[in-house]
């Protein structure tokens, strides 16, 4: 299964995860959780933003 | 030419800056704004940067780093009291007065009796914002007393005490459910974008998608004034269109994002980002290179130099 990093556009190839678990991308570090595993691996960012966290 | 870039994650927006980067063949480091530590007496390991380019995820972090750096005389993009009035609604919403740029009728309490009757002399609906917080955080949309209410009284709960600085601003419809994100770097407003949602707050980082939308002279002179009033630099310019009262600025951004932008517009704004850092840094050797060349040495009443 492989799934883009919505952070830096990196293919994940990941195997063995599960819904609701924590990765982290191999290429910019970022937390991601997996948001689905079927039909298709997805995955978003981690629930993680401080509180003055922005742009 | 050596840059920093002080940041907290590689976003794709810190990749295309690298690319950037390497393409002028600029040296660069990137400072991790989890490990870096100041000693204010000791700017020494400092000193190897020209600018820096302060790319924080963190308002706090990235106000503090740049408050050290600017006082040891060491520029950032964007410097420390750019952050200090763009990271604080209430602060740009002063500036942005004082300067005379058109924005959306803005009101300040401090108690929520106080904010209650300023919602209802303003009158329904309005918007509550804290006055630090990005991304739409606890952006309220106060349509009627009984939401007033209850929002008011959460927010006297809620533990940091920004909570309790009510900041009211205007309810602007948005035209054709649309604002615009304007990016202004160096004085010019390089690109922009449309950002369109179903919901009212039309935040890409709340799933709002964005459009290209062609920069005017109409738009490129408020834009440009609003990134004066807040101190200049690189900027992103948030605003509504009206029928009435033609633009209005509603928020300017410090630390952009643009990876939306970039793609859609087809303007290289890494690329022009990085092109006024580089002119930052070199205004910083060319004033070194001048206080070399004319620099006395700072003597004692008793004639020894210092």
């Amino acid at each position: 299964m492989s799934a883009l990093c919505p952070e830096c556009e990196a293919n994940l190839s990941l195997n063995d995860v599960v819904t609701g678990e924590i990765v982290v991308c191999p290429d910019c570090g970022v937390d991601l959780e997996v948001t689905t595993v079927e039909p298709a691996l997805a995955l978003a960012l981690a629930p993680q933003e401080a509180e003055d966290w922005g742009e | 030419m050596k840059i920093g870039v002080l940041l907290s994650r590689v976003r794709v927006e810190e990749k295309w800056l690298f690319e950037a980067l390497e393409k002028r063949g600029v040296e660069y480091g990137r400072l991790d704004d989890r490990e870096v530590k100041f000693d204010l007496a000791d700017p020494g390991p400092w000193l190897q940067y020209d600018v820096i380019l302060e790319r924080s995820l963190s308002f706090g972090r990235g106000l503090y780093a740049c408050q050290v750096l600017n006082g040891w005389g060491i520029p950032t993009v964007n410097t420390a009291q750019v952050a200090a009035t763009c990271g604080d609604k209430l602060a740009t919403s002063a500036a942005l007065q004082a300067a005379g740029v058109p924005q959306p009728n803005v009101r300040l309490a401090f108690t929520p009796e106080a904010a209650l009757e300023a919602i209802e002399a303003m009158g329904y609906p309005v918007v509550l914002k804290p006055v630090i917080g990005s991304w739409g955080r606890l952006v309220s949309k106060v349509n009627d007393r009984e939401a007033a209410e209850a929002i008011l009284e959460h927010r006297e709960v809620l533990g940091n005490y920004q909570q309790q600085i009510y900041y009211i601003q205007e309810y602007v419809p948005k035209s054709q459910g649309r604002d615009i994100r304007a990016y202004v770097v160096g004085g010019e407003t390089i690109a922009a974008i449309y950002r369109a949602s179903p919901h009212w707050i039309t935040n890409t980082a709340r799933g709002a998608a964005g459009t290209n939308c062609p920069v005017t002279p109409e738009l490129d002179t408020i834009c440009a004034a609003a990134a004066q009033a807040v101190g200049g630099g690189v900027l992103a310019v948030d605003l509504f269109e009206t029928d009435d009262r033609g633009y209005l600025v509603n928020e300017v951004n410090h630390t952009m994002e643009f990876h939306t932008s970039a793609p859609v517009t087809g303007v290289d704004i890494p690329g022009k980002v990085i092109d006024y850092v580089i002119s930052v840094g070199r205004s910083r050797e060319q004033e070194e290179i001048s206080a070399a060349n004319y620099k006395l040495p700072i003597t004692s009443s008793a004639g020894r130099a210092l």
